[in-house]
């Protein structure tokens, strides 16, 4: 079972002002694998992802990804190791053009954290120019590539924001909510993006709220009730799970 | 015994004046969410209220100086004297106590004027545009100040009866030779009653309740229906007075010219960063720690080990509080961190 | 996939989203708001973002604008050196500040410090190392970097407001050493100066001899008098901006918009940004450093009121009058203040009196009573007043302005106006 995990969490805790906002969380995400967390609001998702990130330092417990802990690292640090994250809103840079948006992270992963290239050009770095140009094209804005990123539709943007994930190509992508606020269509074309990066052989995290995104990407889902795991398993499995129906589809009905 | 017990009541008039203005500077940023560089400039008007007040108070006018027989002398003579005689010369001698009575409406005034006139525009705007706009606003301030009072310092004394010394060790009843002006004594009082004015209003009153709340959680604050924004013309007009009264009864103390207030400006950020932006009793306890700092670092025996330490205490405090707690010794998460 | 609630909707834009079943890159999504007829362009587009040649012929378009200055500033009655020199050493102030401020959006309220120690360290070199130039000014470039190395790796452990205040504490810290106990370096309140008996050991080793007649810097021989100062200035000016042209187009100069726009997710995209914003501090630090050292050079004297919170403040308002952010706003605005610093300080009330000549004797009363606080003494209220205007109403600078007049020229003749 433990198998070829990428990111295990094991026994983590955390706690705000006195309140358990998370306790005894033990995770195992499979590599290549699309493991959904869900959960109601409030119930400690969102805490979790900021966990794995090195966002918040869990008052017990570790993160291990690919046999390192990552627990108390700076973001740098565990995105350096390949961890990219997609935010709940879109964290992107408003002021440059998506092209730079996308180049930015293409010069991370080829540069490394730091690279004081003040009298290179810009242009002269072809390579990293392709890719940005490809991964733009496969998220289809490479029609606005000279627009500034603050123009963009909220859709837009969420699509950008995972462009600048994607031309990382790292190990494990975390999304949180994708598809929030999108448009039906929107989703749609979101789920087929992330489908064909699972095809590539992606592992990714999703936390989400729309169970048709869920069921339609998920290998694996985990349901996050007031801070604990009260259930795991495929997401047939889950569904099924009687303790599911009354922690979250219960209240819908 | 004596020399430290001096130093700290050195200090803590010092302290006072700090920690007033860095209590009006972090009221307006944890309330408005302003950055207000023309701070110094609030406490400037307030010192150049008294000196308004004495310059009106002495108007003279030309009499024959009778004393002088055997030519014809004359003498300025201020008409409060010729007026009202021995009362008219009290009033004049009374000028400090009696300007607050004068600094707290005129300041009001003011400040309500540039946050309805100014800084409310300025509210969903950068930082950065807001410190620049209220560092134009000090530049201005303090020139029109020049043009009209000119660039000496002017200076101001207080009344004829605490212009003296206090025997401290008498009143503390401690033995030794200690003495101190009344009027420090006063002013160091004074702050100490306008900030439990203050924290009383905060803490007592409900409307100063839900300005709090306000820095704790606008948007919570707003989500209740309550309008915060109006409170904030209110909270700046508060401190403006702070400052003002500050400066007002500092002129004995610190005879005032037209640039005090960018020196005050700066050390009180400084204050408000190691006090942790956003937490009154840390602006309030962090002016009166740096007060008493800079007044022992002015001693003697210390600048003879250390030259010029007393010049820049502060900055040094200010970068090892950052260096060593960011937010400052009471500061809260999150304040101001963008 | 039946049993979820919303079991109609994958079907109805099922044959949209499985229709390409070649993989990944051949994949195109029109955009929701996009029509139809918009199919994004085949291929990856590799055309530079900012063509070599542009670059160049805005250098040189530069260069000839600096250096015909003497001619086209003629009949403003600015073509005279002492001003020419004023604004190419404030433009490489300017530019330098823009770096940190425009680029990397961090707001410096102390700049003027690294002005002042270039200064005194130019004049230092002129006294103890040589009265030639290129030592001063490597020296001044060099120091200036230190005090900014130091002064930054502290003030940038935070942003924002406190930032801002850091750096202004840093600078009158500065400025009050200068006048207490650092007088045996800065001559206090007198000013440091050169003299003629300095031992200048390099110029001793040189010609055998450090006394000169008058002491005045030089380059190999030739004396900083005049418009000498001028073209050496303009020179430095012109290589000033060249670098500050290729950080703009750098990926380093990306990075930093990058930090500008937003922080947080430069972290989460890998890059620790630290050593980024303190380059930028430095190199901006590098350039007052520089300015600092020109004002030296020109004039071989430096005092403390050069580090002063309103020269840090001019610094921040040539900018943002100019646009920050911008290549030629720092320099515009540096021209701009500087420019109007020469008028509005000459001007007294008799010559005030003289220019509203034409007006009826009542009405030039009170426009001198108005006008005259502005002028001469009075300069510093004409630069506050500025100073909020700029922010108040045209915050993005002159450079904005005149892209906003341009906008509505061209809206104004009917064409649509464009989203760009």
């Amino acid at each position: 079972m433990m198998g070829n995990a990428v990111l295990s969490v094991a026994d983590v805790q955390k706690n705000f002002a006195g309140l358990r906002a998370l306790s005894d969380i033990d995770l195992q995400i499979e590599e290549g694998k699309t493991h959904a967390i869900i959960g109601p609001n409030g119930a400690g998702k969102s805490t979790l992802l900021n966990v794995c990130v090195g966002r918040l330092a869990p008052d017990q417990g570790a993160v291990v990804f690919h046999g390192q802990v990552i627990t108390g690292k700076k973001p740098h640090e565990i995105n350096q190791l390949g961890i990219a994250r997609v935010f709940q809103t879109p964290e992107i840079f408003p002021d440059l053009t998506l092209l730079q948006n996308v180049m930015a992270p293409a010069y991370a992963r080829r540069d490394g954290p730091i690279r004081l290239n003040l009298l290179t050009r810009l242009d002269d770095d072809k390579d990293v120019r392709l890719e940005a140009e490809h991964i733009l094209e496969d998220v289809g804005l490479a029609a606005k590539r000279h627009d500034e990123a603050s123009a963009l539709s909220r859709g837009d943007k969420r699509r950008l924001e995972l462009a600048m994930c994607l031309v990382q190509h790292p190990k494990l992508l975390l999304l949180d909510e994708p598809t929030a606020g999108m448009s039906r269509l929107d989703t749609n074309r979101t789920i087929d993006l992330l489908k064909r990066i699972k095809e590539r052989g992606m592992t990714k995290v999703i936390i989400e709220h729309d169970m048709h995104v869920v069921f339609s990407l998920a290998d694996k889902v985990s349901v996050l009730a007031q801070g604990r795991i009260i259930a795991e398993g495929t997401p047939d499995e889950v569904r099924a799970d009687p303790k599911v129906q009354e922690a979250y589809l219960g209240g819908a009905h | 015994m004596d020399a430290i017990l001096l130093q700290v009541l050195n200090g803590l008039d010092k302290g006072g004046a700090y920690a007033l203005i860095a209590l009006g500077l972090t009221l307006t940023f944890g309330t408005l969410g302003v950055v207000n560089f023309a701070h110094g400039a609030l406490f400037m008007l307030g010192a150049f209220c008294t000196v308004a007040l004495q310059s009106l108070l002495t108007m003279s006018t030309r009499v024959r100086d009778e004393s002088i027989t055997f030519f014809e002398a004359y003498k300025e003579v201020p008409y409060l004297v010729t007026w009202f005689g021995d009362t008219g010369a009290g009033i004049i001698d009374w000028v400090v106590p009696i300007s607050v009575l004068v600094t707290i409406p005129v300041m009001l005034l003011i400040g309500v004027i540039f946050e309805r006139g100014l800084i409310r525009f300025f509210y969903k705007r950068p930082h950065a545009e807001q410190i620049l706009v209220t560092f134009g606003l000090a530049v201005v301030l303090q020139e029109l100040i020049k043009l009209w009072f000119g660039a000496n310092p002017i200076p101001v004394s207080a009344p004829e009866v605490v212009r003296g010394s206090a025997d401290i060790s008498d009143i503390l009843g401690i033995g030794g030779n200690l003495s101190y002006p009344w009027w420090r004594l006063i002013y160091l009082a004074s702050s100490m009653l306008i900030i439990g004015v203050v924290f009383a209003f905060l803490n007592l009153t409900t409307y100063g309740m839900v300005v709090r709340a306000g820095m704790a959680d606008r948007e919570t604050v707003q989500f209740l229906g309550i309008n915060i924004e109006r409170r904030f013309t209110v909270v700046f007009g508060i401190a403006a007075v702070v400052a003002g009264l500050a400066g007002a009864l500092y002129t004995p103390i610190l005879t005032p010219n037209y640039h005090i207030g960018m020196e005050f400006l700066v050390l009180s950020f400084v204050v408000v960063v190691v006090g942790g932006m956003g937490s009154l009793p840390g602006a309030v306890a962090a002016g009166f720690l740096l007060g008493i700092l800079q007044s022992f670092a002015s001693l003697n025996e210390v600048k003879s080990i250390l030259p010029g330490i007393d010049q820049i205490i502060i900055y040094l405090v200010a970068v090892v509080v950052l260096l060593a707690r960011p937010r400052g010794l009471l500061g809260r998460k999150g304040v101001m961190e963008t | 996939m039946d049993t979820t609630p919303q079991n109609n909707t994958p079907q109805t834009t099922a044959p949209q989203t499985t229709a390409p079943a070649e993989p990944q890159r051949s994949a195109h999504y029109h955009h929701s708001t996009d029509l139809p007829t918009q199919l994004p362009p085949r291929g990856p587009d590799m055309r530079p973002l900012w063509p070599p040649k542009v670059d160049i012929l805005m250098t040189v378009l530069f260069a000839v604008a600096v250096f015909t200055m003497p001619i086209w500033l003629q009949p403003f009655g600015a073509a005279y050196p002492d001003l020419m020199q004023r604004f190419a050493i404030f433009g490489i102030f300017a530019i330098g500040f823009n770096i940190l401020f425009g680029l990397t959006g961090y707001l410096s309220f102390g700049h003027a410090a690294f002005l002042g120690v270039g200064s005194y360290a130019a004049v230092w070199s002129f006294k103890l190392l040589s009265l030639n130039i290129v030592p001063a000014i490597l020296l001044s470039i060099g120091i200036a970097g230190l005090f900014a190395l130091a002064i930054g790796y502290v003030s940038l452990r935070r942003s924002g407001i406190y930032f801002a205040i850091l750096t202004l504490a840093f600078a009158q810290m500065c400025y009050n050493l200068a006048y207490s106990v650092l007088t045996p370096i800065t001559n206090g309140e007198t000013g440091l100066r050169v003299l003629r008996d300095d031992p200048r050991v390099l110029d001793a080793l040189v010609t055998g001899t450090s006394e000169v007649a008058v002491p005045r810097a030089s380059f190999f021989g030739i004396e900083m008098s005049g418009m000498t100062g001028f073209w050496t200035c303009a020179v430095c000016l012109l290589i000033a901006f060249y670098i500050a042209l290729r950080i703009t187009r750098s990926p380093f100069g990306m990075m930093l918009r990058g930090i500008k726009s937003n922080q947080t997710r430069m972290n989460y995209i890998g890059f620790n940004t630290r050593p980024y914003t303190l380059v930028a501090f430095v190199v901006s630090g590098m350039y007052a450093g520089l300015a600092g050292a020109l004002l030296a050079v020109v004039d071989p004297l430096a005092g403390a009121e050069r580090m002063q919170w309103t020269a840090s403040g001019e610094v921040v308002l040539m900018t943002i009058l100019g646009g920050a952010g911008t290549l030629l706003g720092p320099f515009l605005g540096a021209v701009l203040i500087k420019y109007f610093e020469n008028i509005f300080s000459a001007l007294s009330d008799s010559t005030l009196f003289q220019a509203f000549s034409f007006l009826p004797d009542t009405a030039r009363e009170v426009v001198v009573t108005i006008v005259s606080p502005f002028v001469g003494e009075g300069w510093h209220l004409t630069l506050g007043v500025l100073f909020m205007l700029v922010v108040i109403f045209l915050p993005g600078g002159l450079t904005e302005g005149f892209r906003r007049i341009a906008r509505a020229l061209r809206g104004g003749s009917g064409k649509k106006e464009s989203s760009q």
